[in-house]
């Protein structure tokens, strides 16, 4: 039996499309409040940095079982019926890739010279316009973690595995074909898949670069 | 700025494009929860598409081990179970999870390992005299290790052999079949196996099987629908069609010829005849 044939396409399509929307939640998410906490000086701001960095941490099997336990017809979140759907990994890959965001976005925002939102300030801009000013300057920080956040996402197995279920045609992606694969002993193909997903990768960031050296506007 | 403008915008749209894209999930769909061994011989991949295409209904097949199939009925996430865990389906029924068990298939385990069989376990006739000479001979095994269907046979085989697999030979894998023989070829040890399994990979396998045709080798298949009783959620209907999809005279004569033209034998053999169940 051929492993995957036409389906190779559905699977590239599903990874970008499950990871891209996990990265651009957890980017209109995090990014605002990475600016507010990179900007913030107030106490217990450390900490609260430490608990973010932690959550880089987090093993994405964990993840998966836990939101498992939520979306299980027999668990509080049964309602929405997303268990085995993409919904699912979207979510668990947002929760994964969202401490990336925050805390790459606070760091580089943290970084830009506390003189340069005075100085806007002085000149008589708003609340709102300071803060778009120091993202502006912190873009190459802020775009990192975007592509931290995909590469998060893209390259992530465990969550997927658990909350997808690896299904053919709905919620097979790169990473758990590639288990897959594998797991039946066909390092080829394996190995190729794993070869097609970094050029994802690769397409992706370079886009990313992109917009990192581009013009934003003011 | 134009430039600028139209980048963002262009941006924006990719992104959109992006969320737009979700799923829509018209059709009726049925979440079949069953064992790796069913998928990695590549009966489903004939089976599936037939039911499918014949009821409209889309089947998602999540492949796991019987231990964890079962666990997925008993808190509702499928629908219907296809499993070879005979014990732990009847406890299955027993707590009301299911209606009914019944007989689809069966095939039979073999005992598989190295070529040059150190424990040497070749023509003995009996399979827990095979495994009582492997624990004698501290030859490595791999478990399965996963509660999986084949894992909870081969721990019934240690206990009716009467000896504890430990040491450094035993290896618990906590993987699904493929892996598990994979392993096994890697490490030149024992495992027990399916036979459908096993053929359908042995290519890629440094191993033979040395044991088999003992009757306890026996490995039954059986269909169950999960009792929309416990979960209301549970597509009952679609999940019943499946199962009598299963039993049907048509299916079942496919079930007895899947493999004979690929591996000059059957992997599988029809079990269900009219009023069959436990």
């Amino acid at each position: 039996m051929p492993p995957l044939d036409g389906d190779l396409w559905s699977i590239l399509w599903l990874s970008l499309r499950v990871s891209g929307v996990a990265v651009l939640i957890s980017s209109l998410i995090g990014i605002p409040c990475g600016v507010w906490l990179g900007l913030s000086q107030r106490r217990g701001r450390h900490l609260l940095s430490a608990v973010i960095q932690t959550g880089m941490a987090l093993p994405p099997v964990v993840v998966g079982l836990v939101l498992y336990i939520l979306l299980s017809r027999s668990g509080p979140l049964a309602f929405l019926g997303w268990l085995f759907t993409p919904k699912a990994m979207i979510v668990a890959q947002t929760v994964l890739a969202l401490p990336f965001v925050i805390g790459i976005t606070m760091s580089s925002v943290a970084a830009v010279p506390s003189e340069l939102p005075l100085q806007i300030r002085t000149l008589g801009a708003s609340a709102w316009q300071c803060r778009w000013a120091v993202l502006r300057e912190a873009r190459h920080g802020v775009l990192l973690a975007v592509a931290a956040a995909f590469g998060r996402s893209i390259s992530e197995v465990g969550a997927v595995l658990i909350v997808g279920g690896n299904i053919q045609g709905h919620t097979r992606v790169l990473t758990t074909a590639i288990v897959l694969e594998t797991g039946k002993g066909d390092f080829a193909f394996a190995l190729a898949l794993g070869a097609v997903l970094l050029l994802l990768a690769l397409a992706v960031n370079l886009l990313i670069a992109r917009l990192q050296r581009g013009r934003w506007p003011a | 700025m134009k430039e600028t403008e139209m980048k963002w915008s262009s941006l924006a749209a990719v992104l959109l494009v992006f969320v737009g894209c979700q799923d829509h999930e018209e059709s009726e769909t049925l979440v079949l929860a069953t064992t790796t061994s069913t998928r990695d011989s590549g009966l489903l991949g004939v089976l599936v598409p037939m039911f499918e295409k014949e009821t409209g209904i889309d089947v998602k097949v999540v492949a796991v081990g019987s231990g964890q199939a079962l666990e997925l009925g008993r808190r509702g996430d499928a629908d219907v179970l296809l499993t070879h865990a005979p014990e732990a389906e009847k406890q299955f029924v027993t707590d009301g999870d299911s209606e009914q068990r019944r007989a689809v298939m069966h095939n039979d385990f073999v005992l598989v390992g190295p070529r040059n069989d150190p424990a040497e376990i070749k023509g003995e006739s009996s399979v827990v005299e095979a495994f009582r000479r492997i624990a004698r001979s501290n030859a490595p095994f791999v478990s399965r290790g996963d509660e999986s269907g084949t894992h909870m046979k081969e721990k019934k085989l240690w206990q009716e052999a009467g000896v504890e697999p430990q040491g450094n030979g035993y290896v618990l894998a906590g993987a699904g079949m493929a892996e598990a023989l994979r392993m096994a070829s890697e490490k030149q040890a024992y495992t027990l196996s399916d036979r459908s399994t096993f053929l359908a990979l042995r290519d890629r396998l440094d191993l033979i099987i040395l044991e088999e045709g003992d009757p306890v080798l026996c490995n039954p298949y059986s269909v169950m629908v999960v009792s929309p009783k416990k979960h209301f959620r549970v597509n009952q209907k679609a999940a019943r069609r499946f199962a009598n999809f299963l039993l049907s005279a048509k299916v079942q004569s496919i079930i007895g010829e899947f493999g004979i033209e690929l591996f000059g034998q059957p992997l599988f053999f029809p079990d269900a005849h009219p009023g069959n169940m436990d």
